[in-house]
């Protein structure tokens, strides 16, 4: 992973229409052909009806090819899982939804795919609540994230989709600071248990975190 | 086989002399290019509309001015946006005004030789962002191209191209372009039998395309 130029190695974060945004898990190569499908039926959908796409549509567009390509000849399923991120036109409600190789689709406030999924699920289960701010969204997925990625900042990637706004790739430094924050906390967090601690009260619970990085 | 030819002439007259009283103008300056277009929309002799679009932008930075067939017209505009849009989409570049006009240039080549052509004049207007220059192109249905620094479309071509020809010159500030234009749309006022309900000006440079309010509503006085 050392030596991989992660800035022009190609990003598991695309976008299908100016307004949707869609982050996969898996095979790359697959991810490109569903892609470009998403993308031409994006279009498509804009020359025949004069209207973006919802991001409900697109997604059962994807799942929909997901699914054909599980039950029809010569063909192997897609090997890739997809968060489907944006808004609607005119809406201001967020929605993401997940697709799976089945062709099964799913609406969700906040979840994770791919590597170490299940980890940052429970993880982001147990710390998600309604109504954040953008600050506060953006340190939890970085949070998250720091669960199940060893090598930090440098391989996480951050898109940000708002109402009415083209995508907004969030720039390295920024993650490095979210990072450095973040560590910086949990360190202070540490440090006051083991002041706080007296000898023979309960066990500290030793954290672990799982290896190797995430595809999320 | 004289009588199939003669009712091919007398169509092709009738879809050119339409589509002439449709009025393309386009011209660059020193960081800018602007595009006009009448805002009548015509059957025949029927005026359908006085607010009509005859404009669709393809990205950030170029617009698309088209007159022609109505149908063909609108039909042909988004489906180039259509696959400009895809294009930056796929590749996460925006094309530049002269391959969108390559791109356009192909597709109206390929059009022409099928079976039903699309029968649409067009003007592309851009600003390249990279090399900051402006660009204006002129194509024909017949899939002609040609990089300009002035254009028009239609029987503004007959009026105006003289005008610029005066008074034109590729370093101009934005304001003595739209000053131009004045002299150009005054003198479409002035001589042409037909209302053509003004024209809709809009405006490419670095920061993208926008709409300038053009008064036409002042009567114009003729000899």
């Amino acid at each position: 992973m050392k030596l991989q130029d992660t800035r022009i190695t190609p990003s598991k974060l695309c976008l299908v229409d100016t307004h949707v945004c869609l982050a996969f898990a898996g095979l790359n190569a697959d991810a490109r052909i569903l892609v470009d499908k998403a993308r031409i039926e994006a279009q498509s959908h804009r020359l025949t009806v004069e209207d973006p796409v919802t991001i409900e549509y697109i997604t059962k567009f994807v799942a929909g090819v997901q699914q054909r390509y599980t039950q029809s000849g010569g063909v192997r399923p897609f090997g890739i899982s997809t968060l489907i991120v944006g808004f609607d036109k005119g809406d201001g409600t967020p929605r993401l939804y997940q697709t799976e190789p089945s062709g099964i689709f799913s609406a969700w406030k906040a979840n994770a795919i791919g590597r170490s999924s299940k980890t940052v699920r429970e993880f982001l289960e147990r710390n998600h609540k309604d109504g954040m701010d953008r600050d506060e969204t953006i340190k939890l997925t970085v949070k998250s994230l720091l669960e199940v990625v060893q090598t930090g900042a440098k391989n996480i990637e951050i898109a940000i989709m708002a109402a009415g706004k083209t995508i907004e790739m969030l720039p390295v430094e920024d993650i490095e600071s979210y990072v450095k924050n973040i560590e910086s906390e949990k360190q202070e967090e540490a440090a006051k248990k083991k002041t706080g601690r007296t000898p023979g009260q309960g066990t500290a619970a030793i954290l672990t975190r799982g290896s190797g990085s995430a595809d999320t | 086989m004289p009588r199939i030819l003669l009712n091919l002439i007398v169509h092709h007259l009738h879809l050119s002399s339409a589509s002439k009283m449709e009025n393309l103008l386009g011209l660059t300056g020193k960081d800018f290019t602007i595009v006009a277009a009448s805002k009548a929309a015509m059957r025949g002799a029927t005026i359908l509309k006085a607010s009509d679009d005859k404009t669709r932008s393809l990205n950030k930075n170029t617009l698309m001015a088209f007159s022609g067939e109505a149908g063909d017209t609108v039909h042909f505009a988004e489906f180039v946006q259509a696959n400009i849009q895809l294009y930056s989409m796929r590749n996460d570049t925006e094309l530049g005004p002269p391959a969108v006009a390559s791109f356009v240039r192909g597709e109206l080549a390929r059009s022409l030789r099928s079976k039903k052509p699309y029968t649409v004049n067009l003007l592309l207007g851009g600003y390249d962002p990279i090399t900051k220059k402006p660009h204006l192109f002129w194509l024909d249905y017949l899939a002609s191209v040609a990089p300009l620094p002035y254009a028009a479309h239609g029987y503004a071509q007959y009026y105006c191209l003289s005008i610029l020809d005066k008074h034109h010159h590729p370093d101009i500030e934005l304001e003595q372009g739209l000053k131009i234009l004045r002299m150009c749309t005054d003198e479409l006022q002035r001589r042409l039998p037909i209302d053509f309900k003004g024209m809709l000006v809009k405006v490419i440079d670095k920061d993208g395309v926008r709409e300038i309010d053009w008064d036409s509503s002042k009567a114009v006085k003729s000899a």
